[in-house]
């Protein structure tokens, strides 16, 4: 276990999981019946024949959450290591990250406020 | 008898004796190693599906007796079976390939939610000692593994063909990352008292569960993990009432089955991360410590099936309100009043 460097473990974890599923599926194909019909291979959408091409045009607003998760996602990483010193540090790295979070506190009022966090 | 308390010892003589049959055998070493280390995750992966199936059945058993019904019956004794019987049927069905599918990417995007979950799943200290994955950033990486299914359910919703699929992932996916936030940031007062991102360290640290000293940012974990594995009262994208199944509407057979293991297996890691973070992990008197992980595990899973039958389905607008507007800045609080706690002491 501890022999192998950890990151050939996640290696070999991958390996052996990607193969165990793919034992599934492959015993779930020799054993199941295989009969696909035109009709079986419609999009279910519950009866109703369907409209249009799938990929359909999404709202705006999925971008928006995606760019301010990307902002707030950043910024956790950059505070776990402050996390990790912070009892170190003391009372300067505390004042230094309320600054940070400051900052991204306004940027989060702000597309509060600009209505980004809305879902409409 | 004594492994039952100290199953690292049990591994270190098969790994030990798995070495020297290695030797006897004339191979390398290091093929004895990534033998043994590939053996480890298969039984791990093993141990996934058994706690999958006792946590189906156990939910569906919960449900039954909060709703004053009695839940499976019929197959096996008190319908123990019938998660087996479940499996069998998913196995024996046709696993159909839509015609308006992405095939390649319809036939992955089970491969990469579930591997998600399971990499996630091994860095998990499971006792003292026995902790299959063990990075001194062993909490970032966890939390990293486990990321991607988004991008598994995103694979699913957009290549299955079906434009309720494709709404139903894009959902999940905006709901998945937006409780990303508060979640870490309520991990990040743990680790600003442990001071180690090291999963074992921070388990020793705890002297008493962190729950006592950061009861808020236990609560925010809660509600953030619970609305990160899609459940109810957070399961806007899967909806049965409004929309089919979302992203796994035109799943059938073994891959929907896939879809199903990884919905557990993610909620197995949350708690049991919530566990090791703010319960104390495996640390408890008289029972080993395995047992105690799987106990207090356990007991925030229950809270994820009571949830379910509690609360009624938020509106999508109420669910981004609450990620943003509520838990966001109540994690941002919690982080500076620890922090100030911690600068006065």
């Amino acid at each position: 276990m501890e022999h192998v460097g950890p990151y050939t473990t996640i290696v070999i974890a991958l390996a052996v999981g990607f193969l165990c599923l793919f034992a599934g599926v492959l015993i779930s194909w020799l054993l199941s019946p295989h009969n696909p019909t035109p009709l079986k291979l419609e999009p279910y959408e519950c009866g109703e024949p369907t409209v249009g091409p799938a990929r359909v045009r999404l709202r705006t607003m999925f971008y928006l959450f995606a760019l301010v998760f990307v902002i707030f996602d950043v910024e956790v990483i950059f505070l776990f290591p402050w996390a990790v010193a912070f009892r170190e540090l003391g009372l300067f790295a505390f004042l230094e990250m309320l600054a940070f979070i400051g900052i991204l506190l306004l940027g989060l009022a702000y597309a509060w406020r600009k209505g980004a966090l809305t879902w409409r | 008898m004594n492994y039952i308390y100290a199953p690292a010892e049990l591994i270190t003589r098969l790994h030990d004796g798995l070495l020297q049959l290695t030797v006897w055998a004339g191979l390398p070493l290091v093929l004895g190693e990534v033998f043994g280390t590939a053996l480890v995750m298969l039984g791990l992966f093993a141990g996934c599906a058994v706690v999958v199936m006792v946590l189906v059945y156990a939910e569906r058993k919960i449900a039954g007796h909060m709703q004053a019904r009695l839940g499976p019956m019929r197959v096996g004794w008190h319908g123990v079976l019938q998660v087996v019987a479940d499996t069998i049927k998913l196995l024996l069905k046709e696993t159909l390939i839509p015609g308006r599918a992405e095939r390649g990417l319809y036939r992955a995007a089970p491969y990469v939610v579930f591997l998600s979950g399971f990499l996630a799943l091994i860095a998990l200290p499971l006792d003292r000692d026995l902790v299959p994955l063990r990075l001194n950033l062993g909490l970032i990486y966890l939390l990293a593994a486990g990321t991607p299914g988004v991008i598994g359910i995103l694979m699913a919703g957009w290549s299955s063909g079906n434009k309720y699929s494709l709404l139903g992932g894009m959902r999940s996916a905006a709901q998945m990352i937006s409780y990303e936030v508060p979640l870490l940031l309520s991990i990040l007062g743990v680790v600003m008292i442990a001071q180690t991102l090291d999963l074992p360290t921070l388990v020793e640290a705890q002297r008493v569960p962190y729950i006592v000293l950061q009861p808020l940012a236990f609560l925010i974990f809660l509600v953030a993990a619970v609305a990160e594995t899609n459940r109810n009262p957070f399961d806007i994208p899967e909806a049965e009432s409004e929309l089919t199944a979302g992203f796994h509407t035109e799943y059938g057979g073994i891959r929907f089955a896939y879809f199903f293991l990884s919905e557990y297996v993610h909620m197995f890691v949350l708690s049991a991360l919530g566990a090791t973070l703010f319960l104390g992990g495996w640390r408890g008197p008289l029972l080993p410590g395995w047992l105690w992980l799987l106990v207090k595990t356990g007991a925030i899973l229950f809270v994820f099936f009571w949830f379910r039958w509690t609360f009624p389905r938020l509106r999508a607008d109420q669910l981004m309100d609450l990620g943003w507007k509520v838990l966001l800045p109540l994690a941002f609080i919690n982080i500076l009043v620890t922090g100030l706690i911690l600068v006065l002491i």
